[in-house]
């Protein structure tokens, strides 16, 4: 097995002076050309896929599925895997944007689940105070059954176009998904046919309270972690977790953020980082040449890793170029298909339909 | 005094009867290639925009999933977002639920719809308040019938404060919402989308009058068409609008020929495709609110009169509210025309404005049209996807510009230099 390699792209970059050194002004965060740049240059790295953040607190950017869509019909080969809270939005709205993702990326769309924590989130929505993280993961499990039902709602081979008896579609390969849960309810069908991949890749972050839902319903869990060792160990909780919910724990991919930012030589990528000036690490940091990391990456204390890049497009260049050619060259990760869809490069099949046989 | 331009707006063929499948020549209404065929042909025609329709529940007929017409519909932001990367200039307008949508997300959708598109965005307000649809939402059937406009008219108003905050802190308050925080978009290339509005009730026209950038009317005959221009643009001024600041666009079919009575069969082949047999049947029983599959579509009409309490279609717009009345007329109708089958009389009924002629013809009759005041220009509504629209640009346009009625070239990037709107 060869490693994972995600990249996630967020405005300049992790770290908060990052568009110091961008080259590029503040107002290039709101052109397709500068999205498109860095989707190019996760492609060019072979990775299986790009992590766009997006929430609503302040700070943040354009619409994460609004910028993967206007990335996809022109970047090929890479995944696209936006970030889309379950806390203030309706599911039902979510099922059709992220099928409708895969629909016109071929494939290639994920979901990275998050909730919305703040009481600002909350103010800006008015429909409900800000609540504790075990009730919001509680809310994003039922947002994930419904969407998971919803994608499901349309058999493949529902449109029959029948002129013998006037038929467009075979009603009976439509399903409600009568979902009725903790915190709403959902009829169903979706309004949108069942995608390329049919479910899209899930994707959930390691965070409190979180175990249990990337436990019953992530294809992918992103994790922090200071040192190899820890993340190690993570992992093997995760595995652990996975197996209680009932699933092989070889299905789910654990991938260890890294914070980077890559030169030369270390002292280079030292002096870079000083002039950025000191910024906390959240997770394990690459401050180093480019084999420093592909060093991170041949250890295998998990199954891949979610570059984070201090700097963009920047760190995204030294990816692409110095680091893919020397992963390849170490037989750490293998030239990627293109043709690929997103679940085929995590090793997963086409799901089958949970209302396939059931009749509405 | 330069000539009245027409403007044209390209509905790309989706859910409705309107969409015929049963042509060989008929492609998937949800293949992205569709999509991208369809606009990037519209944009060779040099159209203003194209336009996605939505409804968020599938349709039903006497409580089963309505089987006859073209159904299924990807997202409309997605695909919006999709198509600005394969076009350059084409408006790029869809219609979102004003009812099932928060104005927070919906105004950093639009917002970044707008901007990704370097400011092609349009949007068009639906006002629906169904429990029906409601069953796929989280706040369900809340909104009462007559509060539509309101929360239609209050989430215009928060979304426009949202886009155009530009940093402010914004601390909104209405009957329908409460936002407190800081927009994190800044206005857009368009200042803000434009917005179309199709309602065609006193409220729905006072409503576009007061908002809309553009209107979708149902007025067919130039009579009609220009009474409800007229009253549109007449309603204006007391918002302090100029008449020019709103494009009515009447939607409309068309069918051509290399010969007048070439276009006529086909316009004929046309409406029979969209009419069939199970079809006409399913429409009748739309109005008579009975089951009447043991009619035969090519037989009369039934003696039996409808249920006027009965209501087996949802998820539909209602135009008829009158039963009874529609019945008689349409009695009266089928005798008038010597004795029409079901089928004939629901292809008769259910006819939209529509040119239908050699392409000098149409552009002709179009022109007249548009030039009569009866409208600004036309949403066509094709009946194939994805090529109903080829033969129109191929050969509509240039006739339109050889009457000195339609551009040659698109004068700016923006949907709003299209239709020559001030940003906001």
């Amino acid at each position: 097995m060869t490693a994972h390699l995600a990249v996630e792209a967020s405005g300049f970059g992790r770290h908060p002076r990052a568009a110091e050194t961008a080259g590029v002004p503040p107002q290039a965060l709101l052109t397709p050309a500068y999205h498109i740049g860095l989707a190019q240059l996760a492609a060019q790295a072979g990775a299986d896929f790009l992590a766009l953040p997006d929430s609503f607190a302040p700070g943040s950017g354009l619409d994460a599925v609004a910028i993967a869509a206007r990335v996809a019909p022109v970047v090929p080969g890479t995944g696209l895997v936006p970030t889309v809270t379950t806390t203030h939005t309706e599911p039902f709205h979510l099922s059709k944007a992220v099928a409708t993702l895969d629909l016109v990326s071929a494939g290639r769309a994920g979901w990275e689940v998050a909730v919305s924590r703040t009481e600002q989130e909350a103010a800006q929505f008015g429909r409900k105070p800000a609540a504790p993280p075990a009730e919001l993961w509680r809310e994003a499990a039922e947002a994930i059954e419904v969407v998971a039902a919803l994608w499901d709602s349309w058999e493949d081979d529902a449109v029959v176009r029948d002129a013998a008896t006037g038929r467009y579609v075979d009603r009976e390969k439509l399903h409600y998904v009568d979902f009725t849960g903790e915190f709403f309810s959902v009829k169903g069908p979706s309004i949108t046919p069942r995608s390329p991949q049919a479910h899209p890749l899930v994707v959930v972050r390691d965070e409190q309270d979180s175990l249990a839902v990337a436990a019953r319903w992530a294809d992918v869990v992103r994790i922090a972690a200071p040192d190899l060792a820890q993340a190690h160990a993570l992992r093997e909780r995760i595995r652990a977790a996975v197996a209680d919910a009932g699933r092989e724990p070889d299905a789910v991919a654990v991938l260890l953020d890294v914070e980077i930012l890559l030169a030369t030589d270390e002292s280079a990528a030292r002096r870079a980082y000083d002039d950025l000036g000191e910024f906390p690490a959240s997770t394990l940091r690459v401050l180093g040449a480019p084999d420093a990391l592909v060093d991170v990456i041949a250890e295998r204390a998990v199954d891949g890793i979610t570059a984070v890049p201090l700097t963009l497009p920047g760190g995204l260049r030294v990816l692409a170029d110095e680091v893919a050619p020397r992963l390849l060259e170490k037989g750490l990760r293998l030239p990627a298909d293109p043709a690929a869809t997103l679940r085929t490069r995590f090793g997963l099949s086409r799901p089958a339909n949970q209302f396939e046989g059931a009749r509405s | 005094m330069s000539k009245k331009q027409i403007h044209l707006a390209a509905h790309f063929p989706g859910v409705n009867n309107t969409t015929v499948w049963s042509d060989p020549e008929a492609g998937s209404q949800t293949d992205f290639s569709s999509f991208v065929a369809f606009a990037q042909n519209a944009e060779r025609g040099l159209f203003d925009f194209l336009f996605l329709a939505e409804g968020l529940r599938l349709r039903e007929h006497q409580g089963k999933i309505h089987d006859l017409d073209v159904v299924g519909r990807p997202d409309t932001f997605t695909v919006l977002n999709a198509l600005a990367a394969v076009t350059t200039h084409l408006g790029l307008g869809g219609t979102i639920n004003t009812t099932f949508n928060e104005p927070w997300e919906l105004a950093k959708q639009f917002a970044s719809l707008d901007h990704l598109s370097g400011g092609r965005a349009a949007w068009n307000l639906v006002t629906s308040s169904d429990a029906f649809t409601g069953e796929n939402f989280r706040r369900g059937g809340f909104l009462q019938p007559e509060q539509r406009y309101d929360r239609a008219q209050q989430m215009l108003d928060a979304a426009r404060e949202l886009w155009l905050a530009d940093g402010r802190l914004i601390d909104h308050h209405s009957d329908q919402f409460d936002m407190v925080g800081r927009f994190p978009l800044p206005p857009t290339p368009q200042g803000h989308p434009v917005l179309i509005q199709s309602g065609d009730s006193d409220q729905g026209r006072e409503f576009g009058a007061k908002t809309a950038d553009a209107i979708f009317s149902r007025h067919g005959s130039t009579q009609a068409g220009q009474e409800f221009y007229r009253d549109l643009k007449g309603r204006m001024p007391a918002y302090g609008r100029k008449p020019d600041e709103i494009t009515i666009l009447p939607a409309t079919t068309f069918a051509l020929g290399e010969t007048e009575s070439e276009a006529q069969e086909n316009g004929h082949r046309i409406r029979e495709a969209q009419v069939s047999p199970q079809t006409a049947i399913a429409f009748l029983e739309q109005v008579w609110g009975r089951d009447l599959s043991a009619h035969d579509p090519d037989g009369p009409l039934p003696d039996v009169d409808p249920d006027p309490g009965a209501e087996i279609t949802r998820g539909r717009v209602r135009h008829e509210k009158d039963p009874l009345a529609v019945a008689q007329r349409w009695r009266e109708l089928a005798e008038a025309k010597g004795g029409l089958s079901i089928r004939e009389l629901i292809i008769e009924t259910t006819a939209r404005q529509s040119f239908v002629g050699t392409p000098k013809q149409v552009a002709q009759e179009m022109d007249a049209y548009v030039q009569a005041d009866a409208s600004d220009g036309f949403i066509l509504v094709p009946h194939l996807t994805p090529g109903g629209l080829d033969e129109f640009v191929e050969r509509v346009v240039p006739e339109l510009q050889d009457l000195g009625s339609y551009r040659t070239e698109y004068t700016g990037p923006t949907l709003r230099d299209h239709l020559g709107l001030r940003r906001p």
